[in-house]
């Protein structure tokens, strides 16, 4: 049954991704690509991927949607049409296609428990997880003490994204004429999403915290949470107005945040070296190393969520600040 | 090759076909921000194949449940992989639209073409 779901689903997928390449209205392509996110989180779910599924559902059909929003108000929304043949392009990507589906036929078949990703890593870590931690979620534990070394570079590509952003809408516009602009007052004087909004603000910010700290017992944690507290600040910003947004959460916080987040995380591998032991190696951190890990774990999930959070609203901001200057 | 042996390459034809709807639309749109969502598709089809090869028939997510014995678990690492390449796909491609909205400030349009005659 889930298996007819999964195939409904991903042909879903593939009518909404032309859908996104025909549409000739930007704002309806964009659309179309919150749908597509949440078609591949729906997709992800059904492949057993739950944190994935969370993060995906959180940035790909939230975060993305609003930048790209934000970004056509600057840009304009209309596509001009394009002249000229377009067989060549049609033939090279069709042959592609054609040659990439030949050669999955030599893949491991869909849930084949003899496949090559199966055998390497990955079933050691499953059985590690529980000596060295003492906590179900395993892909929490690969996140933040196996593979810590790879999250930390994660974190400081956002972290360097996020200053990329900063500087690039940093400088001013330059328009002939400074036009006074109307306050941005979002959406207030529409009722429903007023009302509905702050009803839902307060529970998703509650959600954020718990997938935050509940990270290491369900699908949850620092990526998963700061999406989605980013998610419920930037739809305050999105009823109240920006400006009562910065006023709740200045533009500096955003900024401590994104900086001490990712020190955060340098620094507790930092004190791991200075305690004896490797770079992130979180079990010297305490007598018991299974409560030293427990607590390394806790500390830079806590500097994932606080890097996460901050970098997607100060890129929010940084466009949004940007619309009322031109 | 019975047809349920078929449908379980399915997943990989998506992927495939995902993959080159985000490539022709890189190649053939001149508007920028349409070549941007072409690219971020083209992004997801790579995750959708990660996340495939995850699964493990009759498996579950990977979070181990106190006095169940014998669980099959699907594999971690492609999910933590693509769990973090997801956030750092938004914040580049945020990278990519800061640098279009400065683009079309500078010549306004965001047409490839009329970007190229204007230089």
């Amino acid at each position: 049954m889930i298996f007819i779901f999964a195939v409904f689903l991903l042909t879903m997928l593939v009518i909404t991704a032309v859908a996104i390449v025909r549409a000739e209205d930007l704002f309806v392509a964009v659309m179309l690509t919150s749908i597509f996110s949440l078609l591949m989180a729906a997709n992800f779910f059904i492949l057993d991927a739950a944190d994935v599924a969370l993060t995906e559902a959180a940035v790909g059909a939230g975060v993305t949607t609003v930048i790209f929003l934000c970004a056509l108000s600057l840009t304009g929304d209309r596509e001009k049409p394009r002249q000229g043949p377009r067989w060549v392009a049609i033939g090279t990507v069709g042959v592609l296609a054609l040659l990439i589906i030949y050669a999955t036929f030599d893949k491991p078949r869909l849930g084949d428990p003899d496949a090559p990703v199966h055998q390497h890593i990955a079933p050691w870590y499953i059985e590690k997880t529980t000596e060295y931690m003492d906590f179900p979620n395993v892909v929490t534990a690969i996140l933040s003490s196996f593979r810590g070394y790879d999250t930390l570079g994660e974190v400081l590509v956002v972290f360097a994204a996020c200053i990329g952003v900063l500087f690039i809408l940093g400088v001013s516009p330059p328009r002939k004429t400074q036009q006074v602009t109307t306050k941005n007052s979002g959406l207030r004087h529409h009722l429903i999403p007023q009302v509905v909004g702050r009803l839902l603000i307060p529970f998703i910010v509650l959600f954020g915290l718990y997938v935050q700290f509940h990270g290491e017992y369900g699908p949850g944690g620092g990526f998963q949470a700061g999406a989605i507290i980013a998610t419920g600040v930037i739809l305050y910003a999105l009823l109240e107005g920006e400006a009562n947004a910065l006023r709740a959460i200045p533009r500096g916080v955003l900024l401590g945040m994104v900086v001490g987040g990712a020190l955060l995380f340098g620094g507790v591998g930092v004190v791991c070296m200075l305690m004896g032991g490797a770079f992130l190696e979180y079990s010297v951190l305490t007598a018991d190393p299974v409560f030293g890990q427990q607590l390394g774990i806790l500390i830079i999930e806590a500097g994932v969520g606080m890097a996460v959070c901050g970098a997607l609203l100060s890129i929010f901001h940084a466009f949004a600040a940007r619309e009322s200057l031109s | 090759m019975n047809l349920l042996e078929l449908l379980g390459y399915f997943n990989y034809w998506v992927f495939a076909i995902i993959l080159t709807i985000g490539l022709y639309a890189i190649i053939i749109k001149t508007n920028l921000i349409k070549k941007l969502i072409g690219l971020s598709i083209f992004q997801s089809a790579v995750f959708l194949m990660y996340i495939t090869m995850d699964k493990v028939e009759g498996g579950t997510a990977p979070i181990i449940q106190a006095g169940v014995e014998d669980q099959i678990f699907s594999n971690p690492l492609p999910q933590v992989l693509i769990l973090t390449a997801i956030v750092v796909g938004v914040s580049t491609l945020a990278l990519g639209l800061a640098m279009v909205v400065r683009i079309s400030e500078c010549y306004d349009t965001i047409e490839e073409n009329e970007i190229l005659d204007a230089d």
